[in-house]
């Protein structure tokens, strides 16, 4: 994993905490960190908010930031600290960088004196939903109702890329930022494609068209990340907000089980199927890491391949330099209640702060901080990666080829942008559609036989 | 001065008992207790709901195919893996003749003893990584490559071993008895060498040929050995999380394609820690341990023999 070792692919890659994780005796060790510990909460400061501060903050009382140190580094969070001193200079701030946010956190939790921010991301993530129901987050709407420090004229919540606050919510509230801001889509090689002379397609018919021509010159037309069925199942969502509208997205979040009866399910997953049943994949896809697929995509090997806007940036070593990696919104079905230039666009890489830290209004202050443009510059530059905050990138930022057609995209889609919530709320639903999914594209099983099992997933789920 | 002998011998094990009981009995008994809750792995917050993790186990259908495949395991890593190193104990010890009459290995025996132990070096991780690249689905696999050279296979169509469901299992099993072979191999000769040369001997004067050495002798004088081999290897195979969770398809823990290589393990993995049914998963470790125990206790009570004194 050279670089950013993350966004929302975290999920697929939690299993490398196996390795780690090795003896399975790992269940009963776990559980014993739980006995123990009442739960104190926090909560010392009691400072009475004003216009310059709003949140409340205790400019005395210590803030403890634990941060992921993946692709990212933690350089940025630093950074980050280092605004928070500036206004707050009696304040302690305490920097710990971990990969291993389950091993240094779970047990705090457990014990009720956890941090008072957390980058809750990577390998060894606490899901959210998991820390939610345990009552474990701090419920950031003050956060959102609070001035944006750059125009306090403004709230926060009024700066904020569409889709944030709705993806770190549960039941309605936001208990988590999630700071970067990515697109997800298909990806070829503007240079391969200028080669020989094809052309991106809009339209899905254009799309499977072109891929009968590249399969006739001696290329694979697509490639995805078989060993984690997470990428082509993005994918065949995508196709289904398109189709449904947000209605359905709404419909498939809350599980309801009719989606998978409707036209709209069937539209897109037979699209999808149409690359499998007419030999479209590139051969040994389905049995592919992450970096296995793209790395032959890399090699002119497949001509798409679907991805998030962090393709870039995983795959910087391994680019050639004249590839001009180049995005594309998936291509529209007949029938679209969405316009084609709508994509997905989620915010990911989320930022918490517990419900039971001891500094929790210093917490969200930290977080108030990171959504400037002097944050939001810094992390653009340690990082290449854009985040939530709507125009916090300035000119004086330059962008690689990838992220600039993704930003194009972005901007293309206007308000036209769209994200399901179901992988963080229904986490055992998303690993049963992406079991169907890894069927379908093996060629096991059929697009009927995939829309009973995302039926009974969700029914199985929503029994749960 | 006999009195003395008690806080001596206490004084010995005081400290190395109390560790075992708090890092070992004492988590197992907490992993009882969470099983009967709905603990969800994050909070101190959790109900008692009795035995209704352990029905729903019942009826888990995922938990059910991975347990079966424990057993599939169970059923034939102990085997394969104690009658090749038992193989090739036995020809690296006894099984050279080299026209004399001296009982000795094979030539070049010791090389081989160095080469058949390798894996047993490696660290899982190295392993895992090690055979995804023997088994990569295309053309850059080593499996695959060697079969397209050979015009066994279409270019455009190569076997997905780690994502065919029907192999999946199989080419677990097949890292496993690879990596395990070479530590048996290396017990079961230190067991054979502290067996009288001239017994072995003997046997050849009478005109032993080698299969009758090695199940007249060889095999019930090493019975112990293969005994304590028996019992490690059934409780391996009710693990194999490292290899699964790593190096097959599917988000957290693996266990793909579609369950088809799920373990216990791994399904207790991902809902302990992503599904947060922590008390769930608890349940799951109890039976995995229960299961383990009895298999222990039956494997060494079916196989003991009479002690063979030398």
């Amino acid at each position: 994993m050279s670089t950013g070792a993350g966004y929302n692919r975290r999920e697929l890659l939690r299993r490398a905490a196996g390795l780690t994780a090795l003896a399975v005796t790992g269940g009963p060790l776990l559980a014993a960190c739980a006995g123990g510990g009442g739960g104190t909460t926090g909560g010392a400061t009691a400072v009475a908010s004003s216009a310059t501060n709003p949140l409340g903050v205790d400019g005395s009382a210590p803030l403890e930031v634990v941060i992921f140190k993946g692709g990212f580094g933690d350089d940025y969070a630093k950074a980050f600290e280092g605004l928070y001193a500036k206004t707050y200079s009696a304040a302690k701030i305490t920097h710990t960088p971990t990969q291993d946010i389950t091993g240094l956190l779970q047990p705090r939790f457990n014990g009720g004196s956890p941090p008072d921010v957390v980058d809750d991301s990577g390998a060894k993530q606490i899901k959210l939903d998991v820390l939610h129901k345990a009552g474990q987050l701090a419920d950031l709407t003050a956060l959102l109702d609070a001035p944006y420090l750059d125009d306090p004229s403004r709230k926060v919540r009024d700066v904020l890329q569409p889709g944030t606050v709705e993806h770190g919510s549960f039941d309605g509230k936001m208990y988590s930022l999630n700071y970067v801001y990515s697109v997800s889509g298909l990806w070829y090689s503007g240079k391969l494609f200028k080669e020989k002379g094809w052309t991106a397609p809009k339209t899905w018919a254009e799309f499977i068209t072109l891929c009968g021509t590249i399969k006739a010159a001696g290329v694979a037309p697509f490639c995805h990340q078989g060993k984690y069925p997470y990428y082509i199942n993005v994918a065949i969502m995508d196709l289904l907000a398109r189709q449904g509208g947000r209605e359905i997205i709404t419909r498939v979040d809350q599980l309801d089980t009719t989606v998978w009866d409707g036209p709209e399910a069937k539209a897109a997953i037979s699209a999808i199927y149409q690359l499998v049943d007419q030999d479209y994949l590139l051969p040994g896809t389905n049995g592919m890491t992450h970096t296995e697929a793209q790395t032959a995509w890399n090699q002119y090997k497949a001509a798409f391949v679907p991805c998030g806007s962090w393709l870039e940036n995983e795959q910087l070593k391994l680019t050639p330099d004249d590839f001009e990696m180049t995005f594309l919104p998936m291509p529209s079905l007949p029938g679209d209640k969405l316009p084609p230039t709508s994509l997905r666009a989620g915010a990911d890489e989320p930022f918490i702060v517990p419900a039971k830290a001891k500094n929790v209004a210093g917490g969200m202050e930290f977080l108030r901080m990171m959504l400037t443009k002097a944050g939001a510059g810094q992390f653009a530059q340690q990082a290449n990666a854009v985040t939530v905050l709507k125009d916090g990138i300035g000119p004086e930022v330059k962008l690689r080829p990838g992220t600039k057609s993704a930003v194009a995209a972005l901007g293309a889609a206007g308000t036209e942008v769209f994200n399901y919530d179901y992988p963080n709320t229904q986490s055992a639903f998303d690993i049963e559609l992406g079991n169907a999914s890894t069927e379908l594209m093996a060629n096991r099983i059929k697009p009927e036989e995939w829309l009973k099992r995302a039926k009974a997933a969700a029914e199985k789920a929503k029994k749960a | 001065m006999r009195h003395r002998r008690y806080p001596f011998i206490i004084g010995f094990l005081v400290v190395p008992v109390l560790l075992y009981a708090a890092l070992v009995i004492w988590p197992y008994l907490q992993t009882f207790g969470y099983s009967l809750t709905d603990w969800n792995g994050q909070s101190q917050q959790m109900h008692f709901v009795g035995l209704d993790n352990y029905t729903k186990l019942a009826h888990d259908e995922v938990f059910l195919g991975a347990l079966g495949h424990n057993l599939l395991l169970l059923a034939v890593l102990p085997v394969a893996t104690v009658l090749l190193a038992l193989f090739f104990a036995f020809m690296l010890n006894v099984g050279g003749r080299g026209g004399t009459a001296r009982v000795q290995g094979v030539r070049g025996a010791g090389g081989y003893k160095v080469l058949f132990f390798l894996p047993q070096v490696l660290s899982v991780a190295i392993l895992a990584v090690l055979w995804e690249a023997v088994y990569r689905p295309d053309g850059g696999g080593l499996f695959n490559g060697v079969l397209l050279k050979l015009g066994l296979e279409s270019p455009g169509h190569p076997v997905e071993w780690l994502a065919d469901p029907d192999l999946v299992l199989w080419c677990i099993l097949g890292v496993l008895v690879w990596a395990g072979t070479g530590f048996y191999l290396v017990l079961f000769s230190a067991a054979m060498q502290s067996v009288p040369r001239d017994v072995y001997e003997s046997a050849l004067l009478d005109g032993a040929g080698r299969p009758q050495t090695f199940f007249r002798i060889t095999l019930p004088l090493l019975w112990d050995t293969v005994q304590t081999a028996w019992v490690y290897l059934a409780i391996a195979a009710m693990d194999v999380f490292a290899l699964v969770s790593t190096m097959t398809v599917g988000a957290s823990y693996g266990g793909g394609p579609d369950h088809r290589s799920e373990i216990v393990a791994t399904y207790l993995m991902r809902n302990f820690l992503f599904f947060g049914k922590a008390g769930y998963a608890c349940a799951m470790g109890v039976v995995i341990f229960f299961f383990t125990l009895v298999l222990s206790v039956v494997a060494l009570r079916v196989t003991r023999r009479e002690r063979i004194e030398y």
